[in-house]
């Protein structure tokens, strides 16, 4: 076994240490090491986007990028998303529209949506449905996410209007 | 990587490694991540010089380019095509070159655009055209100590363009059943063709470069008649395999098809790619 490394990153804007084996993946660096259990697990081919984090605010399968590729890295999960102060509002959406059922996907979609509306806050729906097309789910049948995901964007946009 | 030989493997975007080093399809020793390295990270265009296109440049930072997109809109089509977004964050075009599959997007559509692999190792540097670079299904022409740098790619000619189009069973998210890319350069006084280069993706057990189709075009004006002949040519040049995502025989229509429309697409651009 090859030694373990240090790696210093900032995770959900906190400066992060930690200590991985240079083949683990940040999934399970992220998982096993850091108790960020947010993240999901489901194919570990780059297919299902239930990892998704965001690195340097890009949507990104933590599955398939290596934990020592996280020095000097921003990355994003969703423990980092809700707020002392509540949910952020595509968490609040996602509930309001009943866009999870089993709610596995549910942590790679809301990441995939920020890394969007971070990007780009009003999107067409075309651009949202390409946005989470790296996102499977097999409960919801995906309309019900793309609703949210359209309130939430619009939610933000008369917030900033106002 | 010249210190550990087949040892060492390079990694970029992990798109392809990392699932392979999980499948146990490949056990490098070492890893090497390349894609600190300034220069395999640079886009850098001018009208002098053309294009150089860093090996490690994920895909997205290429549909992201003004220049990618006005100059070589079918290279940064097939880039844009690779995976979802996730996948796009990371994956690169050496990448996607070097891992060496068949149906790679990326690597028909270097091809029409007259990419050249700049190659460095301890022996020195060399500059391979892309058709070139595979060997067969999985295997290049890199040594074991030897990396990608970036790609060099001529200034298209003033009333040129290319295009890339790719035939998959879904919508998104799908390795090719055809693949192909043309780069066309038209008269403009009579509109004939004046230079073509068409390749094909999955189709073979490597890219192929079907020169006979782009010769079709060439001196003729670009209508139903001649552009058959390409398709033709073009069909004929392919060697297709049946398995799960295709017959032979389907594949074989689909090149003549997808051969058809990116020679017009690549056309029509060509017609308003003047003014530079
Ligand atoms: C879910 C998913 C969907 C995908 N969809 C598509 C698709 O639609 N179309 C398509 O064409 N591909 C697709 N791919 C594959 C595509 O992502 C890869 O081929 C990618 O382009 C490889 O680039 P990378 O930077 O990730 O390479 P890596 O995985 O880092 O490397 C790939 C191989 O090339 C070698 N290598 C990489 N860079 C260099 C270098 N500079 N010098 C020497 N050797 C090098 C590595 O050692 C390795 O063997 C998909 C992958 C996934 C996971
Ligand atoms: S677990 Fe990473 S994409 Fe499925
Ligand atoms: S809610 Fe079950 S997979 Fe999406």
């Amino acid at each position: 076994m090859s030694k373990k490394v240090v790696v210093e990153t900032t995770i959900n804007g906190e400066a992060t240490e930690f200590l991985c084996e240079p083949r683990q993946s940040l999934l399970e660096v992220l998982r096993d090491e850091l108790e960020l259990t947010g993240s999901k697990e489901g194919c570990l081919t780059g297919d299902c986007g239930a990892c998704t984090v965001i690195i340097n605010g890009r949507p990104t399968c933590s599955c398939l990028v290596l934990g020592v590729e996280a020095q000097g890295k921003k990355i994003d999960t969703i423990e980092g998303l809700a707020r002392p102060e509540g949910l952020h509002v595509l968490q609040r959406k996602f509930l309001e529209h009943a866009a999870l059922q089993c709610g596995i996907c549910t942590p790679g979609f809301l990441m995939s949506a920020k890394a969007l509306l971070d990007r780009n806050p009003s999107p067409t729906e075309a651009e949202i449905r390409y946005a989470l097309a790296g996102n499977l789910c097999r409960c919801t049948g995906y309309d019900k996410i793309v609703r949210a995901v359209i309130d939430a964007a619009n939610t933000l946009s008369g917030a900033r209007a106002a | 990587m010249a210190a550990h030989g087949d040892k060492a493997r390079a990694l970029c975007g992990g798109t392809d490694l990392i699932i392979q080093m999980r499948a146990g399809v490949r056990r490098p020793e070492y890893v090497v991540d390349l894609k600190n390295i300034a220069a395999l990270r640079q886009i850098s265009f001018s009208m002098q010089h053309g294009l150089r296109l860093g090996a490690a440049v994920p895909a997205i930072e290429i549909h992201e380019n003004a220049d990618m997109r006005r100059y070589y809109p079918g290279l940064t089509e097939a880039a844009h095509l690779i995976g979802s977004l996730q996948i796009q964050s990371r994956a690169s075009v050496g990448g996607n070159l070097c891992n060496g599959s068949p149906a790679a997007d990326t690597i028909p559509a270097l091809i029409a655009v007259a990419a050249k692999a700049r190659v460095i190792g301890p022996q020195g540097e060399r500059l391979v055209p892309v058709e070139e670079f595979c060997t067969a299904p999985g295997r290049t022409v890199l040594q074991p100590d030897e990396i990608l740098i970036e790609f060099q790619i001529p200034t298209p000619a003033p009333h040129s363009s290319d295009a890339y189009q790719r035939f998959i069973p879904r919508n998104e998210m799908d390795i090719a059943v055809v693949g192909v890319g043309a780069a066309i350069t038209l008269d403009p006084a009579d509109d004939r063709c004046v230079a073509a280069r068409i390749a094909l993706g999955a189709v073979g057990p490597t890219p192929i470069f079907a020169r006979e189709a782009a010769a079709a075009l060439v001196g003729k004006r670009l209508d139903e008649a001649s552009i058959d002949n390409a398709a033709r040519a073009a069909t004929a040049a392919s060697s297709p395999i049946d398995d799960m995502r295709g017959t032979a025989e389907f594949r074989r229509h689909v090149v003549g098809v997808l051969t058809r429309r990116v020679v017009k697409l690549a056309a029509e651009r060509a017609r308003v790619a003047q003014s530079r």
